[in-house]
C-alpha cells in the first residue's frame, strides 16, 4: 500500500519534472514534504546537500532515499521505478518519432516556454532551504531567531561561487567547516 | 547476433561507468556521453547525438535517465534502453541506500551534525548562484512573455503555494498557445 503510493508519487516527479538538474527540486519537495510529509524540511535541505556530492540525478536519489526511509528497500526500488516510468515511455516514444521524421520544433518550443517557470520555482524552492537554515525549519521568520553565522556563511559561499568561480563541491564543504568551527569556538 | 550481445555488455558498462563517476548532473553526463559513444566508439553520429541530447533535455525526467534511454534506443531498441536505465539507476541507488542507513547515526554526531548545518546555508547558496545565470539569461532574452511567466510562477510558488504541478501545467499550456500564435503570426 505505501509502496504504491510511494510509486505514483515519485510517477508524479518524474512525469512533471521538465528542465533537468534543480528542476526536480521542488517537485519533491511539493510530494515529499508538503503533501505527504515523509521528510521534514530539514531532512529534504540535507538530502538536497548530499545529491550534490554524489554522482546520480536528485530524482532518483531523492526515490532511494524516502524510499528506504519509509518502506525499506522495495520502498526504494517503488520509488525508483515511478521515478523512471514516464522517462522510459515518453522518451523511447520520442526517440523513436525522431529516428522516423527528424523534428521536434514543438518539444522544445513547450520546453523553451516552461523555462522561466522551472528558474521560478528552482528559486522558490531555494528560498525555503535558505529559510530551513537561517531560522532552523520554524514556522515564523523572527529576527532575534536568526542564526547570523549561517548568514555570513551564505554570503562569503556566493561570494566564492560568483566572484572566485570555486567548485560548489568544494564551497559546500568549506560552508560545513566553518560552521562546525564557528560552533566549536562559541560554544 | 553475437555482435548484438557485445553492444548490450559494452553499453552497459559504459553507462556504469558514467553515472557512478559524473559529479554535476545532467548535462555533464549528456556530455560524457557524447564523448564515449561519438568520439571514442563512433557507434552515432555527431549531428544525431545533438538532437538525441536535446532530446533528452527537452522530456520530462531525469537528464541522465533520459540520455541513457535515447543512446541505448538507438544503439540497441528497447533491449538497448533496458540495459542502459539499469546501469544508469544501479551506482546513485547503491549509494543513497548505504548513506540512508547511516543518516541518522550520521545526523546525531555532534560534529557532522554541525557541519551538515553549514551545509544548508552552502547549498542554498550553490542554488541562489545558479538562479541568478538562469534568470539573467532569460532577462537578456526581453521576451516580456517569458519575464511575465517567471514572475508570475515565482509568486504563485513562493507567496501562493499553489501545486508544483498545476504550475507546470499552466506554463506549458501557455507554451503551446504561444506556439501557435507565433506561428499565426509569421504566416501573415
Amino acid at each position: 500500500m505505501i509502496c504504491l503510493q510511494l510509486f505514483f508519487s515519485f510517477l508524479q516527479i518524474g512525469l512533471f519534472s521538465f528542465g533537468g538538474g534543480y528542476a526536480a527540486m521542488p517537485l519533491i519537495q511539493g510530494q515529499v514534504v508538503t503533501q505527504h510529509g515523509w521528510l521534514g524540511m530539514t531532512e529534504f535541505t540535507d538530502l538536497v546537500t548530499i545529491s550534490q556530492m554524489t554522482p546520480g540525478p536528485i530524482a532518483i536519489n531523492s526515490a532511494t532515499f524516502v524510499g528506504i526511509k519509509i518502506a525499506g528497500i522495495p520502498g526504494a526500488l517503488a520509488a525508483t521505478m515511478g521515478c523512471i516510468l514516464p522517462s522510459c515511455i515518453i522518451v523511447t516514444l520520442i526517440a523513436k518519432l525522431y529516428l522516423k521524421y527528424r523534428n521536434m520544433t514543438v518539444l522544445q518550443s513547450v520546453l523553451g516556454s516552461l523555462r522561466p517557470a522551472v528558474v521560478a520555482m528552482i528559486a522558490s524552492a531555494g528560498i525555503s532551504i535558505l529559510v530551513t537554515a537561517f531560522w532552523d525549519g520554524s514556522e515564523k521568520i523572527r529576527l532575534p531567531d536568526t542564526d547570523w553565522s549561517l548568514v555570513l556563511i551564505f554570503v562569503i559561499c556566493i561570494i566564492l561561487l560568483k566572484k572566485f568561480r570555486m567548485n560548489p563541491i568544494g564551497v559546500m564543504l568549506l560552508a560545513g567547516v566553518m560552521k562546525a568551527a564557528v560552533s566549536a569556538i562559541g560554544g | 547476433m553475437k555482435q548484438k550481445k557485445e553492444v548490450l555488455v559494452k553499453l552497459f558498462l559504459s553507462t556504469l561507468y558514467l553515472s557512478a563517476f559524473t559529479f554535476g548532473g545532467g548535462y555533464v553526463i549528456v556530455t560524457l556521453m557524447k564523448k564515449k559513444f561519438v568520439d571514442e566508439y563512433h557507434w552515432i553520429e555527431e549531428d544525431e547525438m545533438l538532437d538525441l541530447t536535446a532530446i533528452a533535455q527537452s522530456s520530462p525526467g531525469a537528464i541522465a535517465v533520459n540520455g541513457a534511454i535515447v543512446v541505448g534506443y538507438k544503439l540497441a531498441g528497447l533491449p538497448g534502453v533496458l540495459v542502459s536505465i539499469v546501469a544508469t539507476v544501479i551506482p546513485p541507488f547503491v549509494i543513497i541506500a548505504l548513506i540512508s542507513v547511516f543518516y541518522n547515526a550520521f545526523r546525531n554526531n555532534w560534529l557532522i551534525s554541525q557541519m551538515l548545518e553549514g551545509m544548508q546555508a552552502g547549498v542554498g547558496a550553490v542554488i541562489a548562484s545558479v538562479v541568478y545565470d538562469m534568470a539573467a539569461g532569460i532577462v537578456e532574452g526581453r521576451n516580456p512573455a517569458s519575464l511575465c511567466i517567471m514572475a508570475g510562477a515565482f509568486a504563485a510558488a513562493c507567496f501562493f503555494e499553489i501545486n508544483v504541478i498545476c504550475i507546470i501545467l499552466v506554463c506549458g499550456l501557455i507554451g503551446i498557445v504561444r506556439t501557435f500564435l507565433s506561428k499565426g503570426g509569421e504566416k501573415r
